[in-house]
């Protein structure tokens, strides 16, 4: 007449049986999460086929925690049907509290992530990036409005610009990026030019190796490069900087204190940006033709008066000035980006992570696109 | 078993760099009570409790929880031991890129049987029943920690701490920045809570209302050193700082609260 069910070993068990017509159920041994988790699709698939009164009997339970009290009324609610109450006997009284404080939070299984249509997924991240794009982009407008007019307002009143400041950033981020912009500068001229000789070689137009390395560094690379590692090394900064000021509520207390954080956090790093990127870029120039200029002397043999003779043939000083008109505007740029992405920064330690992140992702994305644009510009004006 | 403290600990100092926190302290917790750990700041609370649970090495002294030492360098016993505790940080500490559900469900994954055993639908379930026994709705299952309150992190990450039934719990001033109403319904959820799972409870606090309403013993961090006692005891205590923390006006008006009863009638028409 037993209709076993469950296993019975030393940790929980359970056994549905027969008795006059009533079902029940008994539970014993240790019923903690090992147990359910071993007599979880038995406990499932319990089902009452019939009418007749039903039992539960826990009196041969020796422990019991959350899970197993769990599984329980899990299966008190699984026999009970309309018209047929379950009633649990023998239980010793601190299971039964504990069964009692489980029962209270009985609650539906929450797959705890929300699932969607994977399109409309799609659909929507689509148009909140779109969104989001287009309110970043008012809100840098908005403070790029708001720097320039901070800046023309400190011009008219220069007693209130803050020296120290000043220059302590700008030994940060132009003194200090000095060695990293050189030697990369450097390295890239070496390649250039070794790669350049390598292809003109063929054509015997060595000496035109001098003119792809001036126009490509003084032009484009020079600035690019210094603005890229500027962006990796001085925007990146900026944002965690003001980002964690912004976390310690140190913006907070600029602003109850009537001290202007655009003016006393922003001006004077986007002013050190803007004074330090043109001497960074000449810098880079001077070391990209250098390091072409090595290449060129050991593997085309190209003597230092020939070189530079073909140097002077080979560029104007536009070229020059192309590339170092473009600097201060690629470091505000940057400074701008990186200040925006601080002071965006709410709560969190983790926001100070990703909007650094994201400064220096979008400070290169704006200066490359500014840079096609100055392309196309330079192009119509013939210079 | 009854006379075997769940914490022991002896002689433990403490050392950072030349300063000293703790020198020769000692303490035992014993099994199903809650002690409330309390001290002036910079008396070493939190590295108290971090000592005990093994996130931080002390200069000396020795350590044994449930028997164990939490530092050995036997994993597998220090596993063992890490499922029979539970420990709830200042704030929370919930994964931040994990859903509350997931949180919880992360001891239960980590320290519970074999997962083949376990299914995916049995870990929402109890994750589910955590989540709802420490008072928060159902929809907070689905959120993540940063769509939540401070109070509602706090009992997030109490349900985390409590997903494994522990049989100690650690608390790290769980009412701290919860306004009163809400620091006195989560200090009577603790204490239900420690009732109905037969919880010891460790718990480090500046709330002098917690101390009265939950706590059985109080252990004071003084002179580098602990005195543990009941609210009676340290009430009587001639020691500067403790008598300064337990009659200053604070500690009065807590006392004064509770033993006019208006505490448990506030308790019950705020719960209500």
């Amino acid at each position: 007449m037993a209709l076993q069910t469950g296993s019975a070993d030393d940790s929980g068990w359970f056994r549905q049986t027969r008795e006059d017509d009533r079902i029940v159920l008994r539970f014993g041994g240790r019923w903690t999460l090992e147990a359910v988790g071993r007599h979880d699709q038995e406990l499932r698939r319990l089902t009452v086929a019939d009418s007749g009164a039903a039992r539960i009997d826990i009196s041969a339970l020796d422990k019991l925690d959350t899970a197993g009290a769990w599984a329980i009324c899990r299966a008190v609610a699984a026999l009970q049907k309309p018209g047929r109450e379950v009633d649990l006997i023998g239980a010793q009284p601190a299971h039964a509290a504990l069964i009692e404080r489980v029962r209270a939070c009985e609650a539906a299984p929450h797959s705890g992530r929300r699932f969607a249509n994977p399109v409309l997924v799609m659909l929507e991240r689509i148009g909140g990036r779109m969104v989001m794009f287009l309110e970043e982009t008012r809100d840098l407008v908005g403070f790029l409005g708001q720097t320039v007019f901070t800046v023309v307002h400190s011009v008219l009143r220069p007693s209130r610009i803050r020296l120290t400041p000043l220059v302590s950033h700008l030994e940060q981020v132009g003194l200090n990026a000095v060695p990293i912009v050189g030697l990369l500068s450097f390295l890239i001229g070496v390649v250039l030019a070794y790669q350049g000789a390598d292809q003109l070689r063929r054509f015997g137009a060595d000496i035109f190796t001098v003119n792809l390395l001036a126009v490509s560094v003084l032009r484009e690379i020079g600035i690019l490069i210094t603005a890229i590692i500027v962006a990796g090394r001085s925007g990146s900064a900026f944002a965690a900087q003001i980002g964690t000021m912004k976390v310690n509520q140190e913006v907070d207390a600029m602003r109850t204190l009537g001290l202007d954080p655009i003016e006393i956090l922003v001006l004077p790093r986007v002013v050190a940006l803007v004074l330090a990127m043109p001497l960074l870029a000449f810098f880079a120039d001077m070391m990209g033709l250098l390091g072409g200029g090595v290449i060129c002397y050991l593997m085309l043999d190209i003597s230092i008066s020939q070189f530079l003779r073909q140097l002077n043939g080979a560029v104007s000083l536009w070229s020059f000035w192309i590339g170092i008109i473009k600097a201060p505007i690629f470091g505000f740029i940057i400074a701008l980006v990186g200040c925006f992405a601080g002071l965006s920064v709410s709560g969190s330690a983790e926001s100070v992570g990703r909007l650094t992140t994201k400064a220096v992702v979008e400070s290169i994305f704006i200066v490359i696109v500014v840079d096609a644009i100055f392309s196309v510009l330079f192009s119509y004006l013939k210079i | 078993m009854a006379d075997e403290p769940v914490i022991r600990v002896r002689g433990l100092v403490t050392r950072f760099g030349p300063q000293l926190l703790h020198d020769g302290l000692d303490l035992d917790v014993r099994k199903g009570e809650v002690i409330g750990l309390v001290g002036g700041s910079g008396t070493g609370k939190s590295v108290l409790m971090k000592t005990i649970i093994g996130l931080n090495r002390p200069a000396g002294g020795t350590i044994r929880v449930l028997g164990e030492d939490p530092l050995s360098d036997d994993e597998a016993a220090v596993r063992r031991l890490q499922a029979r505790w539970g420990v709830l940080f200042q704030d929370g500490a919930l994964f931040s890129s994990l859903t509350v559900a997931e949180n919880v469900i992360v001891p239960l994954r980590e320290h519970g049987p074999d997962l083949d055993d376990v299914s995916p639908l049995l870990l929402r379930e109890l994750a589910a029943v955590k989540i709802r026994m420490v008072g928060l709705p159902l929809e907070a299952a689905a959120k993540y920690p940063s769509e939540l309150s401070g109070g509602m992190r706090k009992r997030a990450g109490l349900a985390r701490a409590l997903a494994l039934d522990p049989e100690i719990l650690f608390l790290d001033e769980p009412t701290a920045g919860l306004d009163p109403i809400g620091a006195a319904i989560f200090d009577r959820l603790i204490g239900e809570l420690q009732k109905s799972l037969g919880l010891t409870v460790v718990m480090v606090t500046h709330d002098l209302d917690s101390l009265l309403a939950i706590c059985d013993r109080i252990a004071v961090l003084v002179d580098k050193k602990i005195k543990v006692g009941t609210m009676d005891e340290l009430l009587r205590d001639p020691h500067p700082w403790i008598s300064a923390y337990f009659h200053g006006p604070r500690g009065r008006a807590a006392q004064v609260q509770a033993q006019a009863g208006a505490h448990a009638a506030a308790l019950d028409e705020t719960a209500g």
